[in-house]
């Protein structure tokens, strides 16, 4: 996304401003922005400096340390906000690098499947996300850098109406930004 | 057959292709599957039509199609008369008692002196051979149909005592591809019917729980349209919008208090999704409920004094009602371990509402001084019922082959008419109070 893209090349020059004590803020509107390329998930973003390893050109986090991505999304059992035991592990290494990259931002969307009430379940999936959020705080990450926003069943990952749709439609999805 | 037709014929399709995409917007035509055993017998003879009204669709076809999908009444098929009066005098009682109808009702529609559509009508009881109804509609030429839904009404009352609810609209959402990127999301208005469906407002983002205000000028409803739900109030006839509430969090269900005065609505800026009650006039906000649980669709009673609201303050969604003045809360659902989105009927007795069953989701009816509950409906993922204003049937959101649509059943669950759609999926559906139509 070209746009995110442009974010994070913003978030890089505006640290390196900072890094460099420099007075100006914003970049030259008329600098030509180069070309965004979608580069593979194995390789490192081509962005200079700052902390390169940390997220590819979209954003999307790394497992710290490492070239391959850290999964954003987490699924719950029907009916459920409880995060999976086996879900810990990788909410605690979004924990890490949100905590090492103070200045961005995370918005946590919960979902839902298309049983129940339209209504109940937009209060479900905030319910969902605002576990993730506890969580994430709970470990030390800043309340500033989470946003949480609930669409309940009306974004279906899968449009299907079987169990198998259902169990992916069931989820809360990281968004950085 | 030559090349040149050939071409011709394929231009022809593509014509009518462009044209069924501009139609798609009314629903299509209603299936009735199920009316009550016995029937009153009624005869709509057709109406002398002014040349005027040539491409309109017969009224007295609209009229017996009305009175049809309300379960109560077999019309008559015109091909079975033995005569086809339009005047008083040309009646005669004995052609319609040997066909065994129990009603007759004729009419003529034409242009007035000043441009107006005159619609002259006649309701007769065959057996006690008695003018039950005479009357007259005038009204500008474009509202053919509602003049037809008006005859309806009036015969309709006369008939039953009951008030007849076919002059009323809908709205529901037109979801297209919800979920992948292209979604579109569309508030819709028709007619009862299904009829002269037109787009109130249309986005790229989710569009959930539309409501009526009592008075049928406004409408509210939840649009995601800047990322994030809020609370919309929209002018009807004039389209004006007005973003009412956009707090952190949860901004939703909003429905009209019977005065018109007050909303309610779910928050979630303090954490967790409450009841809250906005005062219209000076858009003050009242905090209902305050714990750590779902508390949300809330809705009122008939004299505006309580909410009726879905909680899961017991483990599981259940059904409460909670007295404006004292705060007093009492539970009013314990079959089933999920029962939400309540309505209470005009007569302050009796609930609807989504009902969960061995998984099955199914609109259901409960007698709230004999705790009966009654499962309406056989279709699934059934939810979002709204009762028309009479009191006598319900509509609510199903799936049909994998598709959203609309569907209709009486409040005794014994009358059931679908609404399909031809495109996308159709849900979130709210009926209309009396409107003023002509």
């Amino acid at each position: 996304m070209t746009v995110q893209w442009l974010r994070s090349l913003l978030v890089t020059l505006f640290a390196t401003a900072v890094l460099a004590g420099c007075q100006s803020t914003a970049p030259e509107p008329s600098q030509p922005a180069p070309e965004p390329t979608r580069t593979p998930d194995t390789t490192p973003a081509p962005a200079p400096t700052a902390a390169p390893e940390a997220f590819d050109e979209n954003l999307n986090p790394y497992v710290p340390g490492t070239t391959r991505l850290l999964s954003r999304t987490f699924y719950f059992d029907y009916d459920q906000a409880l995060i999976q035991p086996d879900d810990l592990a990788a909410l605690e290494m979004h924990g890490t690098v949100l905590r090492n990259n103070i200045e961005v931002s995370v918005l946590i969307e919960g979902h839902c499947d298309e049983r129940g009430t339209r209504e109940y379940n937009l209060a479900l999936g905030e319910r969902r996300a605002e576990e993730i959020r506890k969580y994430l705080v709970s470990i030390g990450v800043s309340p500033q850098q989470i946003e949480v926003v609930s669409y309940g069943e009306e974004r279906p990952e899968d449009p299907e109406h079987n169990e198998a749709a259902w169990a992916r439609n069931r989820r809360a999805i990281l968004i950085y930004r | 057959m030559s090349s040149s037709c050939f071409v011709r014929l394929v231009a022809l399709c593509g014509f009518l292709i462009i044209g069924a995409a501009h139609a798609e917007q009314s629903l299509d035509t209603i299936i009735i599957d199920a009316g009550y055993d016995k029937q009153t017998k009624i005869a709509i003879v057709p109406f002398r039509q002014g040349p005027e009204f040539s491409k309109e669709q017969p009224m007295a076809e609209i009229v017996s199609f009305d009175l049809a999908r309300s379960g109560q009444f077999a019309p008559t098929n015109p091909d079975n008369m033995l005569s086809r009066p339009t005047t008083n005098t040309e009646v005669f009682f004995r052609d319609w008692r040997v066909l065994g109808v129990e009603y007759l009702v004729i009419g003529r529609t034409g242009v007035d002196s000043l441009g107006n559509l005159k619609v002259d009508y006649h309701l007769y009881d065959v057996f006690n051979e008695r003018e039950m109804l005479s009357d007259s509609i005038t009204t500008t030429r474009n509202k053919w149909r509602d003049a037809a839904h008006k005859v309806a009404d009036e015969v309709f009352e006369a008939v039953t005592g009951i008030p007849g609810a076919f002059s009323t609209r809908i709205i529901y959402v037109l979801a297209m591809n919800a979920g992948s990127p292209d979604a579109t999301y569309r508030l819709e208005m028709a007619d009862a019917d299904g009829e002269r469906a037109r787009t109130l407002f249309d986005s790229k983002e989710p569009i959930l729980s539309a409501s009526w205000s009592p008075d049928g000028k406004q409408v509210a409803y939840v649009s995601f349209e800047t990322g994030r739900p809020a609370i919309v109030l929209q002018n009807v006839a004039t389209g004006a919008r007005e973003l009412l509430t956009q707090f952190s969090g949860i901004n939703s269900s909003p429905v009209f208090s019977p005065d018109g005065t007050r909303l309610a609505m779910v928050l979630s800026r303090d954490g967790n999704p409450e009841i809250y009650v906005m005062n219209l006039a000076d858009r003050s906000l009242r905090r209902v409920t305050r714990n750590q649980v779902i508390d949300t669709e809330p809705s009122w009673d008939q004299d505006g004094r309580s909410l009726i609201y879905t909680s899961d303050r017991g483990g599981r969604p259940q059904i409460y009602r909670q007295d404006l003045t004292n705060n007093f809360v009492e539970r009013l659902t314990f079959q089933g371990d999920y029962n939400a989105r309540a309505r209470m009927l005009p007569d302050g007795k009796h609930l609807i509402f989504v009902h969960r069953n061995n998984g099955i989701f199914h609109i259901a009816w409960q007698d709230l001084e004999r705790d009966d509950v009654r499962v309406l409906t056989r279709t699934s993922l059934d939810e979002s019922p709204s009762l028309a204003p009479n009191g006598s049937m319900l509509i609510y959101a199903t799936q049909d082959q994998g598709r959203g649509i609309l569907a209709v059943v009486s409040i005794d669950g014994r009358v059931k008419y679908r609404l399909p759609s031809s495109s996308g999926d159709v849900r979130e559906p709210a009926w209309s109070p009396f409107l003023d139509t002509l």
